[in-house]
Parts: C-alpha cells; sequence; structure tokens
C-alpha cells in the first residue's frame, strides 16, 4: 500500500523516518502542502504556525543525525484541539472570549508530547468551549466533514477528527466530556478512544466539566491510538484527579490480541432514534466477533436511559464554576463599554461567549442555586452511582461492551437546531464519561450515502490495553480504516 | 430594660507556609506587585489545584491546639461569587464538612488590678475550616489596581460560638487565639499585614431572653484594639437605637479606627447565592490517628497551663507568668534557666528576666533569639548573688556586661573587680554590735517578738561596710549577737 | 423535584453575571424549560441511602510537599491583561 505520505500512520512513518526513507521536515512539508490544499473546505484549523512546525522538525532531523536518544513519536507531527495549552500559542477554545489569549505554559500533555520528540502542529476548531456536538459553535466558523462537506464533523473535538480524515496531521488530540473525541471520529470514519478518567492529566486542557474531561488521541489505527497513548498516559502531580495506576506497554499489548474474549451488548443501545444503518453496522460487527470465537452476552445497564438528565446537570454545573473565570480582568475579551465592575463581568462575558456556552451556564448556574441544589446536582450525583454500577455490574460477565457510537451517521450543518436534539446524539456516549470507562470507536462501515460509521468498545477501567487489542481484532478484518474521503 | 450583648467572631488567619495552598509558587508578604503568581495563581484557562501538605499539618495542629474534634474526612468546595480580587471567581473553602470541628479558646478577663489574675472563661467554637486568600484590590481615584500576590496564600477560617458578651472578651478571646496561633508556629497573626483578620458579628438582647436579636457584621477590623472599640461602639450604637424606639437592621457596618465611627456598606442588592458544591478538582482528606498524634507531638503548652504550671511548680506571681506565658520563646528562655538555677531560685530568674533582660532588649532593640546571654548564664549569675559573691548593685552592673559581651558572669565580675569582699567576721561582728548598741529602740522592739526590727540595724552596718557585706552574714550575724544579748 | 416553569431567568442570569438580550432570554427560557423537563424523569429514580459520586475513581490525601518553585514573571502573568498599570491588573473602580 503505497498511501500518500499525509495519509500514513504513526507505526509506518516513525518506521520510515527511523530508516531514513524520510526526513521529519519532508513529512512536516507534505502534511503543511495537504493542509493548504484542504482546509478552506475543511476549516479544522483555527492557527497554525508552519515555520514553528518546520522548526520543530528540523530539530528532530537533526537530533536523529547526531545520534542522540530519539523519542517515540520523534518527528510525528500532531495536531491539537484548542483547549490544551502551548506555551507561547494562541488558546482559544474557538471562544471569542479567548480570541486573544496566549498561553504561557505548556499542558502537562504538550509537556509528554515534546519529550516524545513530536511535532506540535496547530490548533484545531471545536465548539465553543467543547460545547457541542457538531464543531457548529465555534466563534470562528464551522469545521466541515471531509466526507461531506455539507455535513458536521461531529463536535466537539470535530476539528481533531476531520484534520486526522482530511490528512492535515499524522495524529490529533481531541478532549471528551461526554463523547467529544468518540463521536466525531465515528462521524469522519477515524479512531478516537477516550481514557479512563484520570489516566491522562487534565493540567493544561480548558476545563469544561472537570468530573468528565479527559484528553485522548485520534489516529488512523489502533496501533496508532496505543503508541500515542503510551505517551499521554501516567501520573501527573499537577492532576489531583491524576491516577497512579501502572501503565503497561500498549502497543505490545495490542500487537499480542485480546486475552479474554466475553463481549456484552448493552440491550438498552440499541433503542428508538437508532439510525438503521448504524444498527445494522453494529450488529455486522457483533457476528464478526461471534465467529471469531467470543462469547457474545446480552447485558442491561438499566439507568441508561437516565444518563443524559444526570449529565447535563453535572457537566452544566461544573461548566457554570469553570467558565466563571472569563471575565475580562486578567485576560480574556473585556467590553468597552463596561461603567463599573459589575457591568464589565456581564457585558464582556455577555460579548465574550456564544449562545450555546450561555445557555449552559444558565442551566448549571440555576441547578446550583439555592434551594435546588440536593434536586438537582446531588439527586444526579446519586443516580451517577447507579450508572456506575450498572457497568461494574456488567463487567461481572463480560469483558467489554460493544455499541454505536452515535445513534446516527454525520448530520447537515444546521439540522440539528434545537439543543434537545443536539444533546440526543451523545446518549451512547456519555454513561461512559460519567462512570469514569475507557472506550475507543473505531470505524465500522459506511452507509450506503457513503458517510463513515462508528462502533463503540467499552472497557474495564484501566484497561486500555485489553480495550485497544479487543478493537484491533476487528481492525485486522476490515479495511474501513483504509478509506479515504474525496477531497 | 436591661440589654446584653451576644458577640461571635470570625477570625481568618494566614497560615505561615513557603508555598500557596494550591499551588507552588511562593507565598509572601511586602514583596513587588504580582511577582508571586503562577497560572494557578491567576486562574488561567487549564490549571488545577494541588493542595499543600504543610497547610493541612496546620490546621489540624491548630485543631488540636484548640481542643477541636479532628473530622476523620474533609472535603473541598467551591464557594462561588464574582469579585475582582477572586481570580477563579469561585474560592476554594469547606462547606458542609470542615476539618475542624468543635473546640474552645479559654480567655481571661482583665482583673480588679494589673497584678491581680482576672476571670476565666471558655469560649466555644463552631468550627475551623482551610480555604484559600484573594488578591489584594487598591481602590484609585477612578479606578481599582489588583495585585495577585496573596491570592491563594493558605487561609484557616476560625469561627466562634456568639458566646462573648462584650468588647473586653472579644479582645481577650483574640489575644489568646493569636498567641495560640503563633506559639504554635501556625502563622505570624500581623495583623497590620493581614495575617489576622477579624469580622464581628454582634447583636444585643433583653437579658435573659434565649433568642438572638438581628446581627449586624462589623468588618474591617484591622487591629485587636479596633476590634475591642469598633464592638463597644455598635453594642453603645444599637443601645441606643433600642433606646429610640427604632429597630436593628441586619447590615454589614465598616468601623474605622482612627475616627471611631462606623458606617453602613452599601448593601449588597442580591442576597448572596454562593451555590456550593464540591470541587471535582480535589480529592477528600482523611485524617488517622498516626498523623494527628504526629502533630499533637508538636503542639506546645497553651499559655494559660503553662501560667497555671508556673504557679505549681515555681510559684511564680501573677504578673511574672503574665509577662512570661504570652511569648512562647521567652518562656522557654526561662524554663531553661529556671532550670539550671533551681526551681527555689525561679522567682529570682523570673525577676532578672522580665526587669533586666526585657529592658536591655528594648533598649538594644533586640529580639531574644538575638541576646548574648544564655539560659545557664542567668542562672550562674542567680547563683552568684545567692551565695553573696555578688551583692545586688554590683549584679547589675555585671548583667550589663554580659548582655554586651556574652561573658560568663563571673568573668566579668573577676575582671571588674566587682566580687564582694570576702568579709572579715570580726569587721562584720564588730559592725553589728556597734550598730545594735546605736539603737536601743529597735533593740527592744525585736526582744519583744517584732521581728522586721531587725532591720533597722542592717543599714548602718552597710553603710559601715562600703556596701560591700554580704546581707546574708549581715543578717545571721545580728540575729546571733541578739540572741546571746 | 422543582417544576421546570421555575427557572428565573433574570435571577440566573444575574447570578451568573451574564447580560443577555430580551430575546435570548425568552430563547434560553424555552429551550432550558424543555432540557429542564426532560430532567424531571430524574425523579422517577430511587435514590435513597445512594451515595452521590463525586469522583469515578475517588482516592484520598493528594498533595504536595510544601516546596516554593518559581512562578510567571510579571511581564508574563501580565500579559494576557486586557487593562495594566505600574504591574496591576486594572478595573473600574470597586465600590463595596
Ligand atoms: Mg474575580
Ligand atoms: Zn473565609
Amino acid at each position: 500500500m503505497a498511501a500518500e505520505i499525509h495519509y500514513q500512520t504513526i507505526a509506518t512513518l516513525a518506521a520510515r523516518l527511523a530508516a531514513g526513507e524520510l526526513s521529519a521536515v519532508e513529512l512536516m512539508q507534505a502534511v503543511i502542502d495537504r493542509t493548504r490544499a484542504v482546509d478552506d473546505r475543511v476549516r479544522a484549523f483555527n492557527s497554525r504556525d508552519e515555520a514553528d512546525a518546520l522548526a520543530q522538525a528540523a530539530a528532530s532531523d537533526a537530533r536523529r543525525s547526531a545520534g542522540e536518544a530519539m523519542g517515540p513519536l520523534d518527528g510525528i507531527p500532531v495536531a491539537l484541539k484548542d483547549v490544551i495549552a502551548v506555551e507561547g500559542q494562541p488558546l482559544t477554545a474557538s471562544s471569542r472570549m479567548l480570541a486573544d489569549f496566549v498561553s504561557p505554559y505548556d499542558a502537562t500533555v504538550v509537556k509528554k508530547l515534546r519529550q516524545a520528540g513530536a511535532v506540535l502542529w496547530g490548533r484545531l476548531n471545536l465548539d465553543e468551549f467543547a460545547m457541542g456536538s457538531s464543531t457548529e459553535n465555534s466563534a470562528f466558523g464551522a469545521t466541515h466533514n471531509p466526507w461531506d462537506l455539507s455535513r458536521v464533523p461531529g463536535g466537539s473535538s470535530g476539528g481533531s477528527a476531520a484534520a486526522l480524515a482530511a490528512g492535515e496531521a499524522i495524529a490529533t488530540l481531541g478532549s471528551d466530556t461526554g463523547g467529544s473525541i468518540r463521536q466525531p471520529a465515528a462521524f469522519c470514519g477515524v479512531v478516537g478512544l477516550k481514557p479512563s478518567y484520570g489516566l491522562v492529566s487534565r493540567y493544561g486542557l480548558i476545563a469544561f466539566a472537570s468530573s468528565l474531561d479527559q484528553v485522548g488521541p485520534f489516529t488512523r489505527t489502533v496501533e496508532d491510538a496505543a503508541m500515542l497513548l503510551q505517551v499521554l498516559a501516567g501520573h501527573d502531580p499537577l492532576d489531583s484527579t491524576s491516577f497512579t495506576a501502572e501503565i503497561p506497554d500498549y502497543r505490545a499489548a495490542v500487537c499480542a490480541g485480546p486475552r479474554s474474549r466475553r463481549l456484552g451488548i448493552p440491550k438498552e443501545y440499541f433503542g428508538a432514534g437508532l439510525d438503521p444503518e448504524v444498527a445494522a453496522a453494529v450488529r455486522a460487527a457483533i457476528a464478526f466477533y461471534a465467529a471469531q470465537g467470543w462469547e457474545i452476552q446480552e447485558v442491561s445497564l438499566p439507568h441508561t436511559e437516565f444518563c443524559l438528565d444526570t449529565y447535563y446537570i453535572i457537566a452544566t454545573a461544573e461548566a457554570s464554576s469553570n467558565l466563571a473565570r472569563y471575565d475580562g480582568i486578567r485576560y480574556g475579551h473585556r467590553s468597552q463599554s463596561a461603567g463599573d465592575v459589575t457591568e464589565l463581568y456581564e457585558k464582556s462575558r455577555a460579548e465574550g461567549f456564544g449562545a450555546e456556552v450561555k445557555r449552559r451556564i444558565i442551566l448549571g448556574t440555576y441547578v446550583l442555586s439555592s434551594g435546588y441544589y440536593d434536586a438537582y446536582y446531588r439527586r444526579a450525583q446519586q443516580v451517577r452511582t447507579l450508572i456506575r454500577s450498572d457497568f461494574l455490574r456488567a463487567y461481572e460477565q463480560v469483558d467489554a461492551l460493544l455499541t454505536p457510537t452515535s445513534p446516527m451517521p454525520a448530520f447537515r450543518h444546521g439540522e440539528k437546531a434545537d439543543p434537545l436534539a443536539m444533546y440526543l446524539c451523545d446518549i451512547y456516549t456519555i454513561g461512559v464519561n460519567l462512570a469514569g470507562l475507557p472506550a475507543i470507536s473505531i470505524p465500522g462501515g459506511f452507509t450506503q450515502a457513503g458517510l463513515p460509521i462508528g462502533l463503540q468498545l467499552i472497557g474495564r477501567p484501566f484497561r486500555e490495553a485489553e480495550l485497544l487489542a479487543t478493537a484491533r481484532n476487528y481492525e485486522q478484518a476490515h479495511d474501513w480504516h483504509q478509506r479515504r474521503p474525496n477531497l | 430594660m436591661n440589654y446584653e450583648a451576644v458577640i461571635g467572631l470570625e477570625v481568618h488567619v494566614q497560615i505561615k507556609t513557603r508555598s500557596k495552598m494550591f499551588t507552588r509558587v511562593a507565598s509572601g508578604y511586602g514583596h513587588e506587585p504580582n511577582t508571586l503568581t503562577d497560572p494557578v495563581v491567576l486562574a488561567l484557562p487549564g490549571v488545577l489545584p494541588v493542595m499543600n501538605k504543610a497547610a493541612l499539618d496546620a490546621v489540624i495542629k491548630a485543631g488540636l491546639m484548640l481542643g477541636c474534634e479532628i473530622a476523620p474526612v474533609c472535603k473541598w468546595d467551591r464557594k462561588q461569587y464574582f469579585y475582582p480580587d477572586s481570580p477563579k471567581n469561585y474560592q476554594i473553602s469547606q462547606y458542609d464538612q470542615p476539618i475542624c470541628l468543635g473546640g474552645a479558646v479559654e480567655i481571661e478577663l482583665p482583673g480588679s488590678a494589673r497584678n491581680v489574675m482576672g476571670e476565666h472563661k471558655s469560649i466555644p467554637l463552631t468550627r475551623i475550616h482551610l480555604e484559600e486568600d484573594v488578591g489584594k484590590l487598591n481602590h484609585g481615584a477612578t479606578d481599582s489596581l489588583i495585585d495577585f500576590n496573596r491570592a491563594g496564600t493558605p487561609l484557616m477560617e476560625i469561627v466562634s460560638e456568639p458566646a462573648l458578651r462584650s468588647a473586653d472578651e472579644a479582645f481577650a478571646y483574640l489575644t489568646a487565639l493569636r498567641a495560640i496561633m503563633v506559639q504554635g508556629g501556625i502563622s505570624d497573626c500581623d495583623m497590620e499585614k493581614g495575617q489576622l483578620r477579624c469580622d464581628a458579628n454582634i447583636s444585643i438582647r433583653p437579658v435573659g431572653q434565649t433568642t438572638l436579636g438581628t446581627k449586624v457584621e462589623l468588618k474591617n477590623l484591622n487591629s485587636i484594639s479596633f476590634v475591642r472599640d469598633g464592638i463597644a461602639h455598635e453594642i453603645k450604637r444599637q443601645m441606643a437605637v433600642l433606646a429610640r424606639g427604632g429597630t436593628i437592621v441586619q447590615e454589614t457596618r465598616d468601623y474605622d479606627g482612627q475616627t471611631g465611627a462606623s458606617q453602613s456598606l452599601r448593601s449588597k442588592e442580591m442576597a448572596h447565592d454562593y451555590r456550593y458544591f464540591p470541587d471535582p478538582d480535589l480529592m477528600p482528606v482523611q485524617v488517622d490517628q498516626a498523623w494527628k498524634e504526629r502533630l499533637r507531638a508538636g503542639c506546645p503548652e497553651l499559655p494559660f497551663d503553662r501560667q497555671r504550671r508556673y504557679f505549681t511548680d515555681f510559684q511564680l506571681p501573677y504578673t511574672l507568668t503574665s509577662v512570661l506565658v504570652w511569648d512562647r520563646a521567652l518562656a522557654e528562655y526561662f524554663e531553661a534557666a529556671a532550670c539550671a538555677a533551681g526551681n527555689d531560685k525561679a522567682q529570682a530568674v523570673g525577676n532578672w528576666i522580665v526587669n533586666d533582660l526585657l529592658r536591655e532588649l528594648g533598649q538594644a532593640g533586640l529580639a531574644l533569639a538575638d541576646s548574648k546571654v544564655r539560659p545557664e548564664q542567668l542562672a550562674e549569675l542567680v547563683r552568684l548573688v545567692d551565695t553573696g559573691v555578688l551583692l545586688t548593685g554590683a549584679a547589675k552592673e555585671v548583667f550589663v556586661e554580659m548582655f554586651a559581651t556574652g561573658e560568663a558572669p563571673a568573668a566579668v565580675a573577676r575582671r571588674r573587680g566587682l566580687e564582694a569582699a570576702p568579709t572579715d567576721a570580726g569587721a562584720l561582728e564588730q559592725w553589728c554590735r556597734e550598730a545594735i548598741a546605736g539603737n536601743d529602740k529597735a533593740r527592744a522592739e525585736f526582744k519583744s517578738g517584732k521581728d522586721s526590727a531587725i532591720n533597722a540595724f542592717k543599714g548602718p552596718v552597710m553603710k559601715a561596710a562600703k556596701g560591700k557585706a554580704d546581707p546574708k552574714a549581715v543578717d545571721a550575724t545580728l540575729r546571733r549577737l541578739l540572741a546571746g544579748d | 423535584m422543582p417544576g421546570a416553569d421555575e427557572l428565573d431567568i433574570d435571577h440566573v442570569a444575574a447570578l451568573a453575571r451574564l447580560a443577555l438580550t430580551p430575546e435570548e432570554k425568552s430563547n434560553f427560557s424555552r429551550q432550558l424549560g424543555g432540557v429542564l423537563q426532560h430532567i424531571e424523569q430524574l425523579r422517577k429514580v430511587d435514590v435513597t441511602g445512594v451515595e452521590p459520586t463525586a469522583h469515578a475513581f475517588p482516592v484520598v490525601n493528594v498533595w504536595a510537599d510544601d516546596v516554593a518553585r518559581p512562578g510567571l514573571t510579571t511581564a508574563a502573568a501580565l500579559r494576557n491583561a486586557p487593562a495594566q498599570r505600574q504591574n496591576l491588573v486594572v478595573v473600574p473602580k470597586v465600590v463595596e
């Protein structure tokens, strides 16, 4: 297979760089050329600094020729969702509020990428402050799905998924609070992994909902996801919620294959509203695993119907608090028409935030306000406990769960105008965040119209190695991940 | 009608740590503006808090000293309000699960005279919790300027029950609390530096009524004296309002210590709704027995406990104890010297410290730690006086010299020739005989049982000895002669 | 659980320090009314005796030793400030 450089995998490119077949600068230039050719249509990037990326690539080449120790991602261009802080670079969260903000510090994942030798490439579009499922809620314009430019790439990490699908990066990072990595991965036909809560540091990730957010990789293959996760995972003393789990060798585990073969199918994930083509793809995947000798069991996650409400209470409550710091005082947009400090807050925030962000701040503020805490937030935290125990109980019988990632394939821009309709896009992904579990979306076929379909595999806490191995089992027998959009 | 005041105090104490409560940039006072910040202090996008172990140690230690129950588990909550000095627009604090519960502060009310011990009371505490300080706003003519150096400093909030009844009690409470915090090494409690800040909730009610009256919150009380004056003023103001037939309005008032007047702060348009919820970025704190015991071992004796021990162990008078026990270093200096000199000479040691050492330190503008006179040297000086080697006047001169040079007292006395002349027993007996012979009246009085009459002979003997006689030898010789008389 | 019609948009917007336009107020009230109505189904869940989950994987005593490390230079700290003077951040005069 002689794919164009910009569509090759980390695994292939790392080997070619090591063999001297290709330089990091040539690789970066190929990615830049591709980006220049397609991004006016895809609009995945908020900002990119070609000279800086080429300089990083040249530094990688210099290390290699000097015989210095090379990192596992040395010379590989990785682009970042624009919610991850890079010292000296813009950090906007696709918000007017942060249109001019330049971060004076690096996120922990950025430090880790630098140590691994990766070339940090460009800042990718998203739904403002990661609030949305379509990347239409960006102050800087919507991103387009490379498979059909009239459709959304999903969200909130739409730029991360679209850039990868369009060959504008070799891998990207996103963040997932309620499906924001998995759903765009599904819509764009790439691999998207949401790690267990606490596996990857959140330090330097702009917070949406602190108890749900995780950073994770978008890659072309499961093996690439393993390689990138290896770099990202691990305890961070700057994140008090970062877990001290032992980090296994993910790539080795993935190549060794899954150790257990019990797959659960949660019956609640196949209800009304599930697109028939998506349902068919998932059923085909179930049949595939069965044919491979997996034991397939139907399981029940009885509190699934409450996930959406639980999620919207917890996520908006935490967001209303996390976004209080955007006040135009120390940084960020400041209204020019404010007479006093109260007006400064009210007008700066009104001018700086878009409609979806305001809507969620209002909801989150309301559910925490005096007299409502017990009825909303506390109750949601209790239901969260029940949702979590549903999953843990299922794992007494099975080792992984297989579900659709999204009830439908990529929809058209403007199609979901009603917030509740948009929120319903996340019904299969949010339970995972509430329970803190790892989950991956992998390409699982295409619709008649040529739109990618995503399969979601959900694993046990901190058993990413097993989850990735399970995902790769399917990937190796299918070629969905090798198809490219016609751009 | 007779009214009584009901006062509760909320005291904020900054904890003395190297770094801030939730990030590791330096904490400090008096630095150039905005030099003690980092991304966490400024609440930049993406940052996360990590708690400071030393601040937890400090608040648990404070709780142990005040007899609080230390919660086995406590958590962190966000207290949400918008204010320009609060970078996140929420303060990380503790709402329904504070780290310390209950406890009490022992206070002493003013006695009938300076040298008379006053009544003691125990003021119960509601809770102590840990939180973070905010930045500092400087108000200009047309705008306000913010320095974030103070933001994020570990802060302890100590809440008393509404159990104080007067401005004097509030003063005594703060005095005792401050001493305990300083002696425990928790804080320097310098009110001018904002290291200790106090808000008072004050209401009055008819004596005998058990429900509370409408409370007024008094803010910006920035010295302990201002707290006393402000509370006294507020009680008077409320009494006057009621005497006029008015009603007390619940409000926050600002007391100006310079003018002695208070004014209502513009009432907030909106009632506070802090929307507390558990901070998802921080994990709970679990305090086990071993941790508590480790900290308990480092807790100093409380001032009033020390004072009671000085009464029983050393028979010190109240006036001496009330100087010594409020300064931990001074008390420890005293104990070291008293131990070296022997418990029966503790009072003499105490006198030297309170009268001479403190005077010299004060004149030299030095702290006790700078003193060249070591406790053992002071004990040695006391012993030289006691054995008659040095007479009181000479000893005072020796002390001044010791203070300046750090030399041993015997060495100073020898070098300066200040030792009492080895008393010629014959000469002393002669002077005593002459003195007795020269005062028949005193002699008769002594014979008839008035022991103090003996003092009348001592002046003439000392005069004859040109001051260089050992008073003990003089006393003994006089008694021997009078007895055999 | 309180009813969806209880959302007092003016009060909540004031708490959140958001100056909403009349149009936003009516849109949000309507849209969030729908969301809150949906949320009312949580009432169906029996949560008696259920501990709330604050963290998916709770641990205790996550702290750091008290070591002071260098922070931001004043220039870096104020670089994004919309208004500053004499190394201080400027805001309209705050009246207490
Ligand atoms: Mg503020
Ligand atoms: Zn406080």
